[in-house]
């Protein structure tokens, strides 16, 4: 499992999600805190290209041994590639959950949503606030 | 106490017997052309078996079941069984599922050749016993539950939450209602939800108050005429008696809703306190619990049904009807929701229950209820004391039923030992763990009911394990975290397991 | 114990429950008895019943009376077997698991499926599980089940589908077996499986491939309904494509129970696994490498995923399954098939031995493997209380759940039943139909 960190050039959505914002684009993933919450995490299914997703809305599911976590859109958009090798190896999302453990890139819908996301400071407090 | 736990404890860590032993499959023991079975010689003219059928019906080869004989067979069962933890070995404390004393009599009395070769299909004027077993069985469980009408054939508990729904189902729409929602508590069992998907109803989730019972504000807000049921049990799952039934009771009611009673508890209040009297209409009852049923290791089980005169009609068919002395079963019900599953139900483990309830009578269910009860709070006291109250806290103080919570949450932040940990510590010490992480609102949670059948002897022991291992962890906490040591095996890895599931063997690698 | 908990009585502990819902006074129930007492009464209530051992039985439907060999009953009274609960602790349930990982092993193989859960409560609950399943996958919400399915299993899926909504169509079984055109012709875009079974409820042998492939052609998944002790000799539903296939599994070593508890199984194709219901078994290593397995794949169910669980089972049927990996052992890969051949050649005998009987004439003519239905120029059940009058169960009136067969009789062959007691049978049967036949004439 990785160090906790959280990286400063992210955006972060208080469910757990993080979004890094490039262009029109964005690739998205969960944070170190949501993946040590769900602890070894054993299956990871993303949704086919072409998926539009909705900002705050689920858009897969993710499970460890004991618990299944629904992944929220921290931004709206459409899914351009899937991270398909997190099917044959969905511990990658523990080991490195902000490179090779993302889970999506979308071509986002509005990228002035992106604005209402946390940044590094709000996130960690809202940690600490312990939500 | 097992005394390979104390040889283990702060010494090295020596390979045991039988983990040395690896296990091996049956079809790994096989070998061409061994076999059991000798079956009878053919006594009919021969014919070839592909000109009996159709083209292209036939097997091309035949399934490779084990080649093996009876000695090896026996050998390979009886090892396997050395490798389970169970009831008549030791104190199985698991929270929820009522692990009491199976009288050897049950099995004695189930193998009766009237009952275990008695087919399902046969005509009822000569099924005349078994209908009469069910017959009274139904009567004892309908004065057992308060309420009038029982059905037995559910499988299990949550096939008994299932037909409960439906019948609240059929009972509304005869009613021209079309409701939506089912409410039931956020301490709920996972069956609860999963029923209520099934039967085409939305969860609702109400809240707990600081009693541990249910938040009767969140109930009033959430109570009204889309809500067609409201699931409880009684004691809940925290092992405590809702004061409040007689006005949640009302409530529900005074919205139009049935109310429904998870019967996985009854082993508290039986003879005492029946669910028919707290305002309940339909009640499972899960005979694998109260009643002694063997669980056999996930079954089988059984969960009839009892309930109330306005949901009577809806009930599954067959219904056993008495008429002249004589009993018969009844298909003709036209509201009848129809069947949960094939027969009559699981007649076998009617046969066990029916001999307990014979044994113990009124006086004896009452009996078991407040022993058990007894015991509970028995642990409970004596786990306020010492290393046990102080990590293990029982999360809400007061008088229990038959089962209480703990919260390994302080054992967790003080000494980095969690509730999987402590469980898997106890298997060294010879105890089935509680069940843990159950019920959910509880961090750390750990369910501990001992039954009426365990002795003073054994619920203090179980206590005096769970301060011992409290104290290797105050010393090593690493030690307790990488219990158990002295099991078949030791921790599994559930994570490897999930990713890449191996479910069969392969079969053509064996060849 | 009291002092220790600092209250008086035991009635202390109940000061909680409100006077409102106590009970006053006893349970009206009988005193306790002694152990040999309730024997006693069992005992009696038992001796009421007549069984398979007190009389020949050509009974099915369902349920058959097969050989239970001695080895399963000595190994079922094991504590270590009989008095667990579900596997939690898997350091501690090695062997329970173990036997559900071989017997999942066991159903895949003889049905030709992919995988397996380690057991379901019984036939009918299997099949309307398969339905839930079907449901949750194809996202659809018909069912077309054949006429030619097991009359319980369908009104179990009934039952079931009143529950989520989804309706259920049936197609007639003409010559009893189900034509795959009309099969074809009642499947549309909402279906999200068909339902049939092999042998069917009349015994005969369906056209697997055809029906499947009518199902397949409108993406509505098959669940197909299979008697495991055919499978030695029978082709394997999975080599058909079916996608689900469930059944009885008391045939296989346990008892009749007047209907349970049994076990149903539940096998289906890879692609389907992380919406089975029920425990699954997987095999995996312990913390210093030694093969052991545990229950797996968990987020399918109730405990974890709740309100969007594939089941709400939980209890299942380990031991009844135990019961059936035994048996499947003690038969061993020959004596599966030599099962099934000893039963279609009585049956084959058994048909032409009846068929030539006056006053009775075969209801079909497709292919069967261990059941048959033949009809009677007589009323059914005054045979069969006439039969029984001789010490012989004739078998199940078709009537009871077909109108249109309301002279028909379904009878069925184990390795149980010899020669001489078909023929034995037959001799009756032509007796009783003819004097059935007299009493209805002389009443007319």
């Amino acid at each position: 499992m990785a160090e906790e960190h959280y990286p400063e050039d992210l955006k972060y959505h208080p469910e757990h999600d993080w979004a890094r914002v490039e262009g029109d684009a964005a690739t998205l993933g969960i944070t170190w805190f949501a993946q040590d919450a769900l602890g070894e995490i054993v299956f990871f299914e993303p949704p086919a290209v072409g998926t539009q997703l909705i900002k705050d809305s689920a858009y897969a599911e993710v499970e460890s041994v004991k618990a299944v976590s629904e992944v929220i859109a921290p931004l709206s958009g459409e899914v351009i590639e899937a991270n398909g090798a997190l099917g044959d190896a969905p511990e990658t999302i523990n080991d490195d959950p902000y490179g090779e453990g993302w889970m999506v890139k979308i071509k986002l819908a509005d990228p002035g949503e992106a604005d209402g996301l946390l940044d590094v400071t709000a996130y960690r407090q809202h940690l600490e606030e312990g939500v | 106490m097992n005394p390979d736990a104390q040889k283990v404890t702060g010494a090295h860590v020596t390979e045991t017997p039988m983990q040395a032993e690896r296990a091996t499959t049956i079809f790994e023991k096989s070998h061409p052309g061994r076999r059991a079975a000798a079956l009878p010689a053919l006594d009919v003219p021969d014919r070839d078996v592909s000109e009996l059928l159709p083209a292209g019906a036939a097997r091309a080869r035949g399934p490779r079941m084990p080649e093996i004989a009876e000695p090896e067979i026996v050998r390979h069962y009886n090892r396997l069984s050395r490798r389970n933890f169970d009831l008549d070995s030791g104190f199985y404390p698991l929270g929820s599922c009522t692990m009491k004393h199976n009288p050897k009599l049950h099995e004695r009395a189930a193998a009766l050749p009237g009952f275990s070769r008695l087919h399902p299909l046969q005509p009822a004027e000569r099924a005349q016993g078994a209908l009469e077993l069910m017959w009274n069985l139904e009567r004892s469980l309908s004065e057992i539950c308060g309420l009038p009408h029982v059905c037995l054939q559910p499988s299990a508990g949550s096939h008994g939450e299932l037909s409960g729904l439906l019948l609240t189902k059929a009972y509304h729409e005869d009613r021209g209602e079309h409701r939506t929602k089912v409410l039931a508590p956020d301490t709920s069992h996972g069956t609860n939800p999963a029923s209520v998907t099934m039967a085409g109803y939305e969860t609702v989730k109400v809240a707990t108050n600081e009693r541990g019972g249910v938040d009767i504000d969140d109930l009033r807000a959430k109570a009204d005429d889309s809500v067609a049921c409201l699931m409880l049990t009684n004691p809940n799952t925290l092992g405590l008696f809702d004061e409040n039934i007689e006005e949640i009771a009302s409530i529900m009611h005074g919205v139009g809703a049935t109310l429904y009673y998870d019967g996985a508890n009854l082993n508290a209040v039986m003879g005492v306190s029946r669910p028919g009297d707290m305002g309940f209409d339909i009640v499972h009852v899960n005979l694998h619990k109260s009643f002694t049923q063997p669980h056999g290791g996930g079954g089988p089980g059984s969960g009839p049904i009892a309930v109330s005169d306005r949901i009577a009609p809806y009930l599954p068919v067959p219904r056993i009807a008495q008429k002249d002395g004589r009993f018969e079963l009844n298909t003709d019900e036209p509201k009848s929701i129809g069947r949960m599953r094939g027969f009559q139900g699981n007649f076998g483990v009617f046969v066990r229950s029916y001999a307990y309830i014979c044994s113990l009578g009124a006086e004896g269910l009452k009996a078991a209820s407040e022993t058990a009860v007894l015991n509970a709070n028995y642990m409970l006291a004596k786990g306020r004391e010492g290393r046990v109250g102080k990590y293990l806290p029982v999360e809400f103080d007061r008088t229990c039923k038959h089962e209480y919570v703990l919260s390994a949450a302080p054992a967790k932040k003080e000494l980095n030992v969690k509730a999987l940990d402590i469980a898997k510590r106890l298997l060294d010490f010879g105890y089935h763990p509680p069940t843990i992480y159950f019920p959910l609102l509880v961090d750390e949670a750990m369910m501990i009911e001992p039954t009426e059948t365990e002795t003073v002897e054994t619920l203090d022991g179980f206590i005096e394990a769970l301060d011992k291992i409290l104290e290797e962890a105050e010393r090593d906490p690493e030690f307790v975290q990488n219990a158990p040591y002295t099991t078949p095996v030791r921790r599994l890895d559930e994570a490897a397991a999930a990713r890449n599931p191996v479910v069969t063997q392969d079969l053509d690698a064996l060849a | 114990m009291l002092d220790a908990i600092g209250v008086g009585s035991v009635d202390d502990l109940f000061n909680d429950v409100p006077d409102g819902v106590r009970l006053q006074g006893p349970l009206k129930l009988p005193a306790g008895k002694t152990e040999d007492e309730v024997y006693t009464h069992l005992a009696e209530l038992a001796g009421k019943n007549v069984h398979a051992d007190s009389e020949i039985s050509f009974l099915g439907a369902g349920m058959y009376d097969h050989y239970q060999p001695a080895i399963v009953d000595s190994i079922l009274s094991r504590s270590e077997f009989l008095t667990p609960y579900t596997p939690y602790q898997p350091e501690v349930s090695q062997g329970g698991l173990q036997v559900m990982f071989e017997y999942q092993t066991a159903i895949a193989e003889l049905t030709g499926m992919d995988v397996s859960n380690a057991s379901v409560y019984e036939g009918p609950s299997a099949m309307a599980a398969a339905a839930y399943l079907a449901k949750l996958e194809t996202g659809r919400s018909r069912f077309v089940v054949s006429a030619a399915v097991n009359p319980q299993y369908r009104a179990t899926l009934k039952t079931n589908a009143y529950g989520y909504g989804s309706s259920v169509i049936e197609v007639p079984a003409a010559e009893g077996l189900t034509d795959p055109a009309t099969l074809a012709a009642a499947i549309d875009d909402d279906t999200a499986a068909v339902f049939l079974q092999n042998p069917n409820f009349f015994g005969a042998v369906e056209d697997l491939a055809a029906l499947v492939e009518a199902a397949h052609a409108k993406g509505a998944l098959v669940v197909c309904v299979a008697d495991p002790l055919t499978l030695g000799i029978l082709a394997p539903p999975g080599d058909f494509g079916v996608d689900i296939c469930v059944g009885e599994g008391q045939t296989l070593g346990n008892r009749l129970d007047f209907g349970g508890p049994s076990f149903g199984f539940f096998a289906a194709t890879q692609k389907l696994i992380r919406r089975m219901p029920g425990r699954i078994a997987g095999e995996t290593t312990d913390a210093d490498g030694r093969r052991g397995w545990v229950l797996t794949l968990q987020t399918r169910e109730q405990h974890i995923r709740r309100e969007k669980a594939t089941s709400n089972i939980c209890t299942s049927q380990a031991l009844n399954a135990l019961a059936g990996m035994i048996y499947l052992s003690w038969l061993g890969r020959a004596g599966i098939v030599e099962i099934g051949e000893l039963m279609i050649k009585r049956t084959a005998y058994a048909r032409e031995t009846l068929a030539a009987v006056e006053g009775v004439e075969l209801l079909f003519d497709a292919p069967v493997v261990r059941e048959f239905a033949i009809k009677l120029d007589a009323p059914v059940q005054t045979v069969l209380d006439q039969l029984a009058l001789d010490g012989i169960n004739g078998g199940y009136p078709l009537g009871t759940d077909y109108p249109e067969h309301e002279h028909g009789l379904l009878v069925a062959i184990t390795e149980r039943r010899s020669r001489a007691q078909i023929d034995l049978l037959a001799e009756r049967l032509g007796a009783a139909v003819a004097a059935a036949r007299e009493t209805v004439g002389a009443e007319a």
